[in-house]
């Protein structure tokens, strides 16, 4: 004590204090303070929570009522559903640490459960009011069936044991039309096979029954701000407590006191049960239900927004849910996705500003010298070769037209901009051995072959530069921020 | 209150505890001493519930508890330590401290989710509780330290955060590994003495390991040395220090007992 004491002492107040926690304290504060959305991770860990919430009911409401462009609100209403998902996956992955890649299973068991109760497949017509209850006390249920592996399985094990849950589920889905049940005289269809079942009823309460795209979108709306509550008031508790100690020492939180095999098999129940409620809602939305909607990429997606968000951080999931989704649906148009894609170098110059004197004049002289050297090297090709520069641009607008005359635009763009892809990829790698003045050096030259080809390469494979770009987002961000851009910074101390 | 009969455990074809007596009275602190891989550690798994002995009994207030499962264990009244500190090291301080009071609470998710009156009640009790038990150690875990996680204590407070984090699981009988290892002398004197102090104000009866003979020789009423997972010696700690067996299990053989 006394030691600790003469130090403080000596060390003037403003000083930091090495080897004292306080000093970690600050850093931690920094931390939270960096970066563009700095102020805004202040904020939220600030406020109190239901502040947020309410702020999150009144957005949304708002936003409801006043959009009324069809296609607008279903990409509201897929982002709610997709808030859902990554709040049920939350619990298991975030909260509990438990590694469930088998976790699109449950939406799809919520689902073909309502197409079962729900629809004209077995002629059995529920009200939702009826067969909700029933679909997520029976997804709960198959959870705990899954969960019970990873009693005995952990980390990368359990993985590859519910990836494989996942797989079984989709040839389940895919081939269920013609299922032999002991005791049950002809083949039963489960599932209609690919072709999916269909139609399916509308979402029906008895008092409201939903049925215009706007009503589903309130409908997930309310769903997901109950759901946000509820997780937040369990998360602040004793249930609460116990997972993340499960996630942090599962042996020491058993030697005191948690029966870790329950907490687990409850942690899989959670996140099944509000699968099964997304799935209920999602079906009954798109009117029908697909093996295809089951898949490996709605897994890494929803992974995607989990980790973009930062597991374990009811607010990071929710950003991340919603950046996630909304950026994937801009990206299918070519001008949208240009908006994001020279908007993203922006954000990105910006963020990475040196905190230097001279830090802005860099970046300022990055971005004209991006600039220059575009029209400097179209200019020489020009020269050498009319054909570099005589293609066109898909899409319309000022900013193409005005792109059209920046970037090297051949007549036939196909095989030279996949050379130009490789040797993006190569400079990209290379750019992370060299230092000072000559990756800044390279930094234009980069931008400016990254836009090429990304004009003629990728936005016209809308598709696939989706998944490349969110790959690339992804890596980005896990170098620069391991816990996502809300999650708290987690230590691994052996 | 602690009756070890018999108790044997074997990895395999190496035997980790052999035949072992050993008896904790109420009130008592009983030091286990022994050189490295001489079982002590295993001990405490054994006793916490982490290895099912292969044969012998554990009897905590004349109650079987071998094989029973860990969380039962402490539910019945026994916490421990580690000696590799196995704190939350993402949690708050004072999360480290609630989350442990699992076992003696009882809301589960639907009154947590719905926050009855029971449930914050019991909420209120854990809180207080674990600044209780925070407060034990002075300054040093209280104020500005519950909101920081746990990963930026320094060393010394986190060994403290796990004795913290064990008594407020209520237990009657603590087993303490190597409380002062790393620490430094200062820190192990201050050890010494909290260790007498638990038992004072907690009234737990305490089993601890430890290989600092000081420490183990200004707390112990009695010490138990292992050597090899047997019993070697047992008595007060000037007994046990002036056992042959003890100092040849530390020293190995006088050089003319060799020949």
């Amino acid at each position: 004590m006394a030691d600790e004491d003469l130090q403080h002492a000596q060390v003037p107040a403003d000083k930091p204090r090495i080897g004292v926690d306080e000093w970690v304290a600050r850093e931690e504060e920094l931390r939270l303070d960096q970066g563009l959305l700095g102020p805004v991770r202040l904020f939220v860990a600030r406020v109190p929570w239901w502040t947020l919430l309410l702020g999150a009911a009144v957005g949304g409401v708002l936003i409801g009522a006043i959009v009324d462009d069809e296609y607008f609100l279903q990409v509201g209403f897929d982002t709610l559903i997709y808030v859902l998902l990554a709040l049920g996956l939350n619990v298991v992955v975030g909260w509990a640490g438990l590694l469930d890649l088998g976790y699109v299973v449950f939406l799809g068991v919520g689902a073909y459960g309502f197409a079962w109760l729900s629809s004209g497949h077995f002629d059995i017509h529920l009200s939702a009011f009826a067969s909700v209850p029933i679909i997520v006390a029976g997804t709960a249920l198959v959870g705990l069936v899954i969960g019970l592996t990873s009693w005995r399985l952990l980390g990368d094990y359990l993985a590859i044991v519910t990836l494989f849950v996942l797989q079984i589920f989709i040839t389940w889905g895919n081939n269920g039309d013609d299922i032999n049940i002991p005791f049950v005289d002809d083949p039963v269809n489960l599932t209609n096979g690919a072709n999916g079942i269909h139609p399916v009823d509308s979402f029906d309460l008895i008092i409201w029954k939903a049925e215009t795209v706007k009503d589903y979108y309130f409908l997930a709306l309310g769903v997901a701000l109950i759901l946000l509550a509820a997780l937040y008031l369990l998360n602040e508790s004793r249930t609460g407590r116990a997972w993340r100690a499960l996630r942090e020492d599962a042996l020491a939180a058993n030697v005191l006191s948690m029966p870790v095999n329950r907490l687990k098999l409850l942690a899989f129940v959670f996140g099944a049960a509000i699968g099964g409620l997304s799935g209920t809602v999602f079906a009954a939305s798109q009117n029908s239900v697909f093996p295809a909607d089951f898949n490996l990429q709605k897994l890494i997606l929803i992974y995607a927004m989990v980790i973009l968000g930062g597991a374990g951080s009811l607010p990071g999931v929710v950003v991340g849910a919603i950046v996630i989704n909304v950026s994937d649906r801009l990206l299918t148009t070519p001008e949208n996705a240009r908006l994001i894609f020279y908007g993203g170098i922006i954000i990105a110059l910006l963020a990475l500003v040196p905190r230097r004197r001279w830090g802005p004049y860099w970046v300022a002289g990055i971005a004209a010298g991006t600039v220059a050297f575009g029209f400097a090297v179209r200019a020489v090709v020009g020269v050498f070769w009319p054909n570099g520069v005589d293609g066109t641009l898909p899409g319309e607008g000022s900013l193409t037209n005005a792109l059209s005359h920046w970037v090297l635009v051949p007549t036939d763009p196909f095989d030279i901009g996949r050379y130009a892809y490789v040797l993006l990829v190569a400079l990209v790698v290379s750019l992370t051995f060299i230092h000072g003045i000559w990756r800044r050096l390279l930094v234009a030259p980069l931008i400016y072959l990254a836009a090429c080809v990304w004009e003629n390469v990728l936005v016209a494979e809308p598709a696939t530069t989706r998944l490349i770009l969110l790959g690339a987002l992804l890596v980005a961000l896990m170098n620069l921020r391991p816990e996502g851009l809300f999650g708290t910074a987690r230590v691994e101390v052996v | 209150m602690l009756q070890l009969r018999g108790l044997s455990l074997a990895f395999g074809g190496l035997s980790v505890l052999q035949d072992l007596e050993i008896v904790v009275n109420k009130g008592e602190i009983v030091s286990v001493i022994g050189p490295n891989g001489a079982g002590k550690t295993t001990l405490f798994n054994v006793i916490t519930g982490l290895y099912k002995p292969d044969a012998g009994e554990i009897l905590f207030d004349d109650q079987n508890i071998a094989g029973m499962s860990p969380d039962r264990i402490n539910k019945l009244g026994i916490a421990r330590t580690f000696q590799t500190l196995r704190l939350f090291l993402n949690m708050s301080v004072k999360e480290n401290v609630m989350a442990v009071q699992y076992g003696r609470t009882r809301s589960g998710p639907l009154r947590s989710m719905l926050r009855t009156p029971g449930m914050r009640r019991e909420e209120r009790e854990i809180n207080r509780r674990a600044e209780e038990r925070l407060a034990f150690f002075g300054e040093r875990l209280m104020g500005y330290r519950w909101d920081q996680p746990a990963y930026s204590l320094s060393y010394a407070n986190r060994r403290r955060l796990e004795i913290a984090r064990a008594t407020a699981t209520q237990p009657k009988l603590l087993l303490l590994d190597e409380p002062a290892a790393g620490m430094n002398p200062t820190e192990t004197q201050e050890i010494t003495g909290l260790i007498g102090q638990l038992r004072e104000e907690g009234g737990y009866t305490i089993l601890v390991i430890e290989h600092d003979m000081h420490v183990v020789e200004g707390i112990s009423d009695r010490v138990v040395a292992l050597d090899h997972g047997v019993k070697i010696a047992e008595g007060s700690f000037e007994q046990v220090a002036t056992d042959e067996r003890v100092i040849e299990a530390y020293l190995g053989l006088r050089t003319a007992d060799t020949k």
